[in-house]
Parts: structure tokens; C-alpha cells; sequence
């Protein structure tokens, strides 16, 4: 392997890993505050994938179109969906047992995948790059890198920065982290624990639609996508310890390494791989890399 | 509890006997579904032994289910049909086997990262046949020749196989049943409420945990066996996660905590699929069947708190009101 071709794989990795963060973090987020299992989790990030390719025609008519315009209208139209759901659905499911939640979240699951079917289709669809972004970086002396992928890259590092501020420096977060710890106390302070609630699950929302959108033009847009995402973003949650967005980031970017160096060097056994390190972690750590405090 | 004993068991041999007639009036069709669905209850049954009599949320029980599949398929001889005497205990060997391997290592953890080891290691196994050709990889393999018992007990004939399903469902709900009674089921049950306590009470719990975890795993191995027996083929999808899911939806969807609640949700989620597919009832709107299916399922869960095994005693209470309802939910409580 040569170095740029290491280079290239490397960022690869890490684009892979940033993007499997997205995901991973909301699912992380609604479980270590909320304590619920949400299975429809990648159907969330199906959702925006599909949206990245459904609204650039109704965008371009209203708004004169635009990449970043679509990522706009699709992330307020996600809030939107997270708010509902959660005030629709999930809100009922904070008291039920785990079992509970994951039959509900199953459900979903078949509903959005059919509601998808219906609405969009089954057919396998590409999403443009838009044009500012599709051009290439040179790298080394024969290989060039797309910049598209190095954008994706960069939201989601801005999208990390942004979640790490909010927790750790504002008054939003501090109430969530206390929610996240004592649910009664939080609201005998008088804080609307209901209401805190309902945005954290819409931002979790918003954060992995918007990661299926923004990855949309790589991966293209094909159904099914939503769960082979959350089976890997489970993976990404346990061996980060559940609930922990520090965690989340680090195993997030160990499974992109593994994964996308396991189809290189070991193409045969690269499906298997970062179950195999999911189990070893697990053996050694059972509660993951980092317990959430 | 619900009912009386002597009615829960009224319900389950009018529900055997039901299923033994099922034969004599119903054609191929049929039969092959409802032997399918019989096939699936033996899976929920071994799921329920680990979710609901011990606590052990395993999300990887396709795994156990498609070793069973595979070593039936494989272990077969190309030529002429093998003996049910050694290939039947071949596949839940086999099955049981890498069920102790993964329990093993699994019951170290506890809780959501049980669930997940469980699946990880489900994952291992599926990608082994999906990308391997051990067992001829994405397309599966055939069975050949179906096994056979002497003269008279040919797994090729539709009846013969579903008659042997059948006694084999009976076999293994008798059997969990008086697992349940015995003292190494009360120990288990007693993991289940507080494992803590056992430990203090003197009980090593990792090898009962971990007897529970094999046996749980031949059963599936059992009904992995059955299936590939019945459609003479097998491929990865029996071993993927989207089957495991399946399995723990079904006794959810019957009432975990109950050993009728295997049977009614299997039969309950196999027969909505039907429904919700049949073209007689919704037309062209039958290729969207899980529209109508994810739909039910989050309506059972608002509705059915308990699973269908509970909805009797969700009756009761309405016509009795609010003063036996406490009593239940504080007898719910384990």
C-alpha cells in the first residue's frame, strides 16, 4: 500500500467514522437520556437521504434550488418530525419496559420503510454533488481526493463541535445532563422536563437526517439503508459505553478504521470484523470504552 | 395470572388438538403454512426460556436457528436420505454447541450490552455463510434428500413432517413447561427477578445462565433443523438480524413471561403477515403489507401492555374496575 493510497484510505476512515457519529450520537443521546431503545433510529437517516433526493426538484422550484438550501428545508422539516413523533409516539414510551419500546420502534420501522416505498419507490437512486463541491483535491503525484467528501467531513466535525458546546457551556445542556441523571428532581426544580425531552429527541432527529442527507451523494439513496446503519450505530454506541457522546466519537472512528481497512487488506472477513471487535471490547470492557457519568 | 390453571390448560390441548385435526381438512397450502408457523412457535419457545424465564434478552437467536439449518443441509449425504436417529441430534448438537460458546463469553455482560454481544455474534455467523462458500454463500443450498425414520416416517411428505412438528411443539412446550416447575426453573426465575440476591442466596448463577443459554440454543437448533427439513433449502437470511428481531417481536407480541405467549405470537405475527398480504382482501395494496403490519404492532404495543396473553385479564379488568387492577399490576410485578 502505498502512502497516498494510505492517505486516501485514512480519510476515507475518517469520513466513514465522523458520518457513523452523526447517527450513532442521537442514538446515544435519546437512550442515555431518555432510556429508549429506538430501533427507527436508521430509518431516520433513510429519511434524509431520501429527502436529499425528493426536495431538490420542490426546493428548486420554490427557492431557486441549491444543495444547502435542500439541507436547510430538510433539517426544519426534520425538527418538525422529531417533535411530532416524539409528542406522537415515544412520549408514551419513557415508563414501558425495553421489550415495549423495541416493538414499538419495530413498528415504526415497517411503517417508514412502506411509507418510503410508497411515497418514493423502490428503485435505487444518485443524488447529485453539487457543483461549488464536486470538484478534486490532488493528492500525492496520480491520486486526487473529491472535496464532497472532505465537506462531509467538515459538518460533521462542526456538527460534534457544536453538540460538545451546547452540553458542556450552555444552560440547555446542563439541564439535559441533569435530566439525564434524575428525571424527578430535574422537574421538581421547575424545569419542563417534558418539554426538554421532546427537543433533545428532535435534535437527535434533525442530526441523523441531516447525516443521511449531507452522505446522500456518496452512498446514493436505496431502501434498506436505514437498517444497516442502525446495526452499525449500535455497535458504535456499545463500544463507546451507552449514553456517552465522548465515546460515541472514539468508537465511531475505530469502526470506520476497521471497517474501511478490513475491505482493503482482509476483503473476505470484512463484514465480520467489527462485530469480532465489538465482542473483544465487550470482553474486556462489558459496559464499553466509556461509562456515561 | 389471568386464568385459573386448570383453564390455561384447557386452552393449550384445545390449541394442540386443534392443530393435530388441522390436517384432515385443509390442503397443501395450509399445511405448509401452519407448519411453518408451528416451526416458529418451537423458535419462540426457545427465545421465551431465555427472555421471559430468565431474563437474558438475546437478540442473536437466528444464529442458533440457521447453525441448525446448516449442519442439517450440510451434514446430509448428497445421494440417499440420511437417518433422522443421528441427524437430528447432529443439528441441535451443532447448534447447541456454538449456543455454549457464545453464552460463554456473552454472560459476562448484563443488560443493552447482552443484548448487543448476542447480536454481534449473530453477525459473525451470518457473515461466515454469507461470505464464505462453506454453505455456498448469498445463494444457500439445497437439501437433497430429506431425512428419514425406518418406513413409515418420510420428512418428504407434507403430512408426515407436519404431524412431526407437531409432536415435536408438544414435546418441547411439556418439556419448558416442567422446566419452569423444576428447581432449576425457579433458580432461573430467581436470576430473573434479582440476580443479586441469588448470588447472596447462595446460587452460582453463571452456570445456570449459562445451561439456560445452551439449551435455549439446541431448541433453536430444533426448529432450525424442521425448517430446513420443510423447504429443502437454506441460505444466510435465516441466520440475518432482521430474524432474530422477528422472533423477539413475536413473543412480545404474545406476552413475554408465558409459555402460551410463544404459541399466540407466533401465530398472531405469522398470520397478520398473511392477512396484511393477502391480494383477496387489500388488492393492489397487498405489496405493502408492512405498512398494515408495523401499524398493528405499534397498536398492540399502545393496547396490549401485557401482550395478548393479557388481554383476557385486561377485560376482566375493565368489567371489575380499578381495585382488582391494582391487585394484578402489583401481582404483575416480579
Amino acid at each position: 500500500m502505498s502512502l497516498s493510497t494510505f492517505l486516501i484510505q485514512c480519510l476515507n476512515s475518517l469520513q466513514y467514522g465522523l458520518l457513523l457519529f452523526l447517527v450513532a450520537s442521537g442514538l446515544t443521546l435519546i437512550f442515555g437520556i431518555m432510556g429508549v431503545i429506538n430501533l427507527a433510529h436508521g430509518s431516520f437517516y433513510m429519511i434524509g437521504a431520501y429527502m436529499a433526493f425528493a426536495l431538490s426538484p420542490v426546493v428548486a422550484s420554490a427557492f431557486g434550488g441549491g444543495f444547502f438550501a435542500v439541507l436547510l428545508v430538510g433539517t426544519v422539516l426534520a425538527v418538525l418530525l422529531g417533535y411530532a413523533l416524539e409528542w406522537a409516539f415515544y412520549s408514551y414510551l419513557y415508563e414501558r419496559e425495553h421489550l415495549q419500546q423495541v416493538l414499538m420502534t419495530y413498528g415504526l420501522i415497517l411503517v417508514f420503510e412502506e411509507l418510503r416505498s410508497l411515497l418514493v419507490g423502490d428503485e435505487v437512486h444518485g443524488v447529485e454533488i453539487p457543483a461549488l463541491l464536486a470538484g478534486t483535491l490532488p493528492l500525492g503525484e496520480l491520486m486526487t481526493y473529491p472535496v464532497y467528501r472532505l465537506f462531509i467531513s467538515a459538518v460533521c466535525i462542526a456538527l460534534a463541535l457544536g453538540m460538545y458546546f451546547v452540553f458542556t457551556r450552555t444552560r440547555l445542556g446542563m439541564m439535559i445532563r441533569a435530566g439525564s441523571t434524575n428525571r424527578e428532581m430535574v422537574q421538581s426544580l421547575g424545569i419542563d422536563i417534558k418539554f426538554l425531552y421532546r427537543v433533545v429527541f428532535a435534535a437527535g432527529v434533525a442530526i441523523a437526517v441531516l447525516a443521511g442527507m449531507v452522505a446522500a451523494p456518496v452512498s446514493s439513496v436505496y431502501p434498506g439503508m436505514g437498517s444497516s446503519v442502525l446495526i452499525v450505530c449500535f455497535v458504535v454506541v456499545v463500544i463507546g459505553g451507552i449514553g456517552s457522546i465522548r465515546g460515541a466519537l472514539l468508537a465511531a472512528l475505530l469502526i470506520g478504521f476497521v471497517d474501511t481497512f478490513g475491505k482493503v487488506l482482509l476483503p473476505q472477513a470484512a463484514g465480520v470484523l467489527i462485530y469480532v471487535l465489538m465482542a473483544l471490547i465487550l470482553l474486556w470492557k462489558p459496559d464499553g470504552l466509556f461509562r456515561a457519568g | 395470572m389471568n386464568l385459573e390453571p386448570s383453564s390455561k390448560a384447557v386452552f393449550v390441548i384445545a390449541a394442540f388438538a386443534l392443530l393435530a385435526a388441522y390436517p384432515l381438512v385443509s390442503g397443501s397450502f395450509g399445511i405448509d403454512l401452519v407448519n411453518k408457523i408451528m416451526i416458529f412457535a418451537i423458535f419462540a419457545l426457545s427465545l421465551e426460556l431465555l427472555v421471559g424465564g430468565t431474563g437474558l434478552v438475546c437478540f442473536g437467536q437466528a444464529a442458533f436457528f440457521g447453525i441448525g439449518a446448516y449442519a442439517t443441509v450440510l451434514l446430509s449425504p448428497s445421494s440417499n436420505p440420511a437417518s433422522l436417529l443421528w441427524l437430528l441430534p447432529a443439528a441441535i448438537g451443532a447448534a447447541a454447541l456454538y449456543a455454549l460458546a457464545v453464552g460463554a463469553l456473552s454472560l459476562r455482560t448484563k443488560g443493552v450490552y447482552f443484548i448487543m454481544v448476542t447480536l454481534a455474534f449473530a453477525q459473525m455467523a451470518y457473515y461466515v455463510v454469507h461470505d464464505t462458500p462453506l454453505g455456498g454463500g448469498t445463494d444457500g443450498i439445497y437439501l437433497t434428500a430429506k431425512p428419514v425414520l425406518g418406513a413409515w416416517i418420510d420428512l418428504d411428505k407434507p403430512v408426515v413432517l407436519y404431524l412431526f412438528t407437531l409432536v415435536l411443539l408438544v414435546k418441547v412446550f411439556v418439556c419448558m413447561a416442567l422446566l419452569s416447575r423444576s428447581r432449576f426453573g425457579r433458580a432461573l426465575a430467581g436470576i430473573r427477578v434479582n440476580e443479586q440476591r441469588m448470588r447472596a442466596a447462595g446460587f452460582a448463577t453463571y452456570p445456570y445462565k449459562l445451561a439456560a443459554f445452551t439449551i435455549s440454543g439446541a431448541i433453536a437448533g430444533l426448529a432450525g433443523f424442521l425448517f430446513a427439513v420443510k423447504d429443502g433449502f437454506v441460505n444466510p437470511e435465516l441466520m440475518s438480524w432482521h430474524f432474530s428481531g422477528a422472533v423477539l417481536i413475536m413473543i412480545i407480541l404474545g406476552g413475554i413471561g408465558h409459555l402460551r405467549g410463544a404459541l399466540i405470537g407466533a401465530f398472531a405475527f405469522a398470520l397478520l403477515q398473511e392477512f396484511f398480504k393477502s391480494e383477496a382482501i387489500f388488492g393492489a395494496f397487498a405489496k405493502h403489507w408492512t405498512l398494515g403490519l408495523g401499524l398493528t404492532i405499534i397498536a398492540s404495543v399502545a393496547l396490549l401492555p401485557r401482550g395478548l396473553v393479557g388481554l383476557p385479564g385486561q377485560w376482566k379488568d375493565r368489567l371489575l374496575g380499578r381495585a382488582s387492577r391494582r391487585a394484578e399490576a402489583a401481582e404483575m410485578q416480579p
